[in-house]
């Protein structure tokens, strides 16, 4: 029986539509993406998943995030705004927001960093544990926006990788919602790596 | 001049820009008669023609002038201290002292002038609200104050090479700063606790930069005698975004998103004070709607800011709830700024002369909708709280600070109004037309954690009295914007089809806003307190200096002294309750 995608079209997820009880073994429910056409009956019965352990990895990291906010400025305001009740980011997993970064594995870096914070910043990012992605959000902590001056770092990745920017000054909600939307996809695609 | 007839309207016929005459404030003659009456009574020397009563100081006699007018003129809350740099002359600071008077509802300012290596006094003898002043002057300008006892950089960081607010200074020019700059602090212990002999050994503790319950930047060091706070010294300027420094190398009107970012939870309560400074240096009289909108869009700012106050405060202490409780009237706030003019949090919105758009048509609808919403919120949260034992535990008494006190630290706004001084700006100095409105400034008495919530709570019922008197008068008809194209740009269909509003456009973007020479201070009420803006301007397009005096500032630096003796829970409630906004803080 070939696979069936239900729910979201653009979902890695795809189920298998079991057969009516009592019609034979039950077969798998879950597929992930690459293994759709595969041929398992002769796998045996009962409920299954057949996957790449990293696709496996890379669809449960993308859909717990724990993001740690390193906010500094206006940005994370509309961070807070992300979180709360009207956009609710639990929709989409990454609601457990942790202060401490040994148990945070995604750092949104919210507003301006300044020469004075950069150091601070570093050591925060040097203690989370690995795998950690970093979302520079807003036009500070991607370039220094427009505060070319004398005190302020042109771009966190002056200091630490990142992984996606998110453009705006602030960014909207729904912007910051979209980044780490899009830094899901890429993990799950598995295109982050260290 | 000749016109397109088919497009065009009249042409302006108005005055044209003074920026070679110098700036004539509207009420100088009042003030010079103020001052020189003042000065003959102090024997000192006036400086006619400004905006307040302007007096120059010998650096030998600034401290005993300073005593005579906390002691003798009642001069008793400490608002400002800065400099200016003109590197031209021989004494090439001006230090400005600005205080004002409770009792007889006046400002004054003083001026110092020194060369590059005098030392002025450290007037911390007698207002100690001047001590962080004294040390950003340090750090910007390099003016060193003796006898101050903690003179270091506040600002920017240890690693830092000369003093970046000179005119020579290079804007551009960064110093690394690598972790074994970062500040080493060791609070000084308290002289209560000093000889006092416990069973517990002494504890440093670093709270900060990076910690969630202190909202943004802030770092404190305390010295812990088992729980008790024996000391706190705190550090600022991890947000030091270089804002006077950026006004001086932009335009008037570019100057304004740098505004925006200094209390960004009340943006609009900065655009207006900015943009209101600039006008009061053109002498321009703001169309009536322009006015309107910018009071009404105002007070739904202040009551936003104190939602996140009060919000974030309660998150500290567990209560997770009020958070999503007051969040949501704050939503609906961004939704109406939004709808004005695109943005939500840093919209921007004010231009000099007016406002950047119109309304939109259902724009009372949509006020009159939020004022009747966000009661219920505010009830709720205060259901949710006012006798709940947890929290009056942790807010009662928690980091009181007395009124003599307050005043001396320069508190302005809810702050200090929660010591039972009722002072606010829109009251004693008013603009945007708030005498017009029947409201009352809300006072509470302990000055303690508590009070601070109270004073807040109340100050959204009365914003919500003032608006809802608005909506009832309705918008007032006309522009939004002076019709001056000196200072507003024409409309884009003009600009399109007339050559004259095309020429004013290219002018206008080219060559700026040039305001008459001359300096400007111009006061609104923040969410904060008094949030100013002195404007120097030397007839170019761009700002000679523009200084903003923050709110936060003054009140931060009292943090530590509040704080000691309490316990770190304690201390986390109270630094919430100030509202400090590392923006503005450190701007």
């Amino acid at each position: 029986m070939p696979a069936q995608k239900i729910g979201n079209p653009d979902s890695i997820i795809a189920r298998k539509v079991a057969e009516p009880p009592g019609e034979g073994p039950e077969k798998g429910l879950i597929t992930l993406p690459g293994e759709a056409g595969r041929e398992i009956d002769d796998l045996g019965g009962g409920s299954y998943l057949t996957t790449k352990l990293d696709t496996m990895i890379g669809w449960a990291r993308g859909n717990s995030l724990w993001p740690l906010p390193f906010g500094t400025a206006c940005c994370a305001i509309e961070f807070m705004s992300m979180v709360s009740s009207h956009y609710d980011i639990s929709r989409f997993g990454a609601e457990v927001v942790r202060f401490s970064p040994r148990q945070a594995d995604l750092m949104i870096v919210a507003g301006t960093i300044v020469d004075k914070m950069a150091p601070v910043m570093k050591k925060i990012y040097e203690q989370m544990p690995e795998p950690k992605y970093v979302i520079a959000m807003g036009a500070c902590a991607t370039s220094g926006g427009f505060y070319r001056m004398y005190h302020v770092v042109q771009g966190i990745d002056e200091v630490i990788p990142v992984d996606i920017w998110v453009p705006g000054c602030p960014p909207t909600p729904e912007g910051l919602m979209y980044g780490i939307l899009k830094l899901k996809e890429k993990i799950e695609r598995g295109e982050i790596r260290r | 001049m000749s016109t397109l007839t088919k497009f065009s309207a009249t042409p302006y016929t108005g005055p044209a820009p003074t920026n070679r005459e110098p700036y004539v404030p509207a009420d100088v003659g009042k003030m010079d008669a103020r001052g020189a009456e003042i000065a003959g009574r102090l024997k000192i020397e006036q400086e006619r023609g400004q905006d307040l009563p302007t007096f120059v100081v010998g650096k030998e006699r600034i401290i005993e002038t300073l005593r005579a007018f906390k002691n003798d003129l009642k001069f008793t809350l400490p608002l400002d201290l800065w400099a200016v740099d003109y590197p031209e002359r021989e004494k090439r600071f001006d230090v400005m002292y600005q205080l004002y008077s409770l009792s007889s509802n006046e400002r004054m300012r003083l001026k110092v002038r020194v060369g590059e290596d005098e030392p002025v006094p450290s007037s911390l003898s007698v207002f100690k609200g001047f001590d962080w002043f004294e040390r950003e002057a340090w750090d910007m300008y390099g003016v060193r104050f003796d006898g101050h006892p903690n003179l270091r950089r506040i600002l920017t960081h240890e690693a830092f090479q000369g003093h970046a607010m000179r005119k020579d200074y290079d804007p551009a020019q960064r110093w690394l700063c690598t972790e074994k700059d970062v500040a080493r602090i060791i609070p000084t212990i308290d002289a209560r606790f000093e000889n006092v002999d416990t069973d517990f050994e002494r504890v440093t503790l670093n709270l900060g930069p990076s910690h969630p319950a202190t909202h943004g930047t802030l770092r404190i060091v305390v010295t812990l005698d088992g729980e008790t706070i024996i000391g706190a010294e705190q550090e600022i300027g991890y947000l030091h975004r270089c804002f006077e420094k950026s006004c001086e190398t932009h335009t008037y009107q570019q100057a304004i998103p740098f505004t925006d970012r200094l209390n960004y939870m009340s943006a609009i309560i900065n655009n207006v004070g900015y943009c209101m400074a600039v006008e009061k240096l053109l002498g321009l009289d703001v169309p009536a709607r322009a006015q309107y909108v910018r009071l009404v869009l105002s007070e739904f700012m202040r009551i936003a800011d104190h939602l996140v106050c009060i919000g974030t405060n309660l998150v500290d202490m567990g209560a997770l709830t009020n958070f999503w409780y007051l969040f949501q009237p704050r939503e609906e706030i961004y939704g109406l700024i939004e709808s004005c003019c695109g943005a939500r949090l840093l919209p921007s919105y004010t231009r000099i002369g007016g406002l950047a758009v119109d309304v939109p048509p259902d724009f009372l609808q949509n006020a009159q909708r939020l004022v009747n919403m966000i009661p219920k919120y505010i009830d709720d949260v205060e259901n949710l709280v006012d006798r709940n034992k947890i929290f009056l535990d942790r807010v009662i008494g928690v980091a009181p600070i007395s009124p003599e006190d307050a005043l001396d630290f320069g508190f302005t706004g809810p702050c200090l109004r929660a010591c039972g001084i009722p002072f606010d700006v829109r009251k004693t100095n008013p603009y945007l037309g708030y005498e017009t409105y029947d409201w009352d400034v809300p006072i509470a008495e302990g000055g303690d954690t508590y009070a601070r919530y109270l004073v807040r709570m109340e100050e959204m019922r009365q914003s919500l009295r003032i608006l809802q008197q608005a909506i009832d008068r309705g918008l007032p008809p006309g522009p939004v914007i002076v019709d001056n194209p000196y200072v507003a740009l024409p409309p884009k269909e003009k600009v399109y089809n007339e050559m004259e509003s095309l020429i004013y456009h290219f002018k206008l973007i080219m060559h700026g806003i040039q305001p008459p020479v001359g300096e400007t201070y111009f006061q609104v009420e923040g969410g904060n307190g008094e949030l100013g803006f002195y404007i120097v301007s030397d007839g170019s397009k761009n700002p000679y200096r523009v200084r903003c005096r923050p709110p936060c500032f003054a009140i931060y630096q009292a943090y530590g002294r509040m704080i000691t003796g309490q316990a770190i829970p304690d201390a986390i409630a109270a630094l919430g309750s100030l509202n400090i906004i590392a923006g503005e803080l450190d701007r």
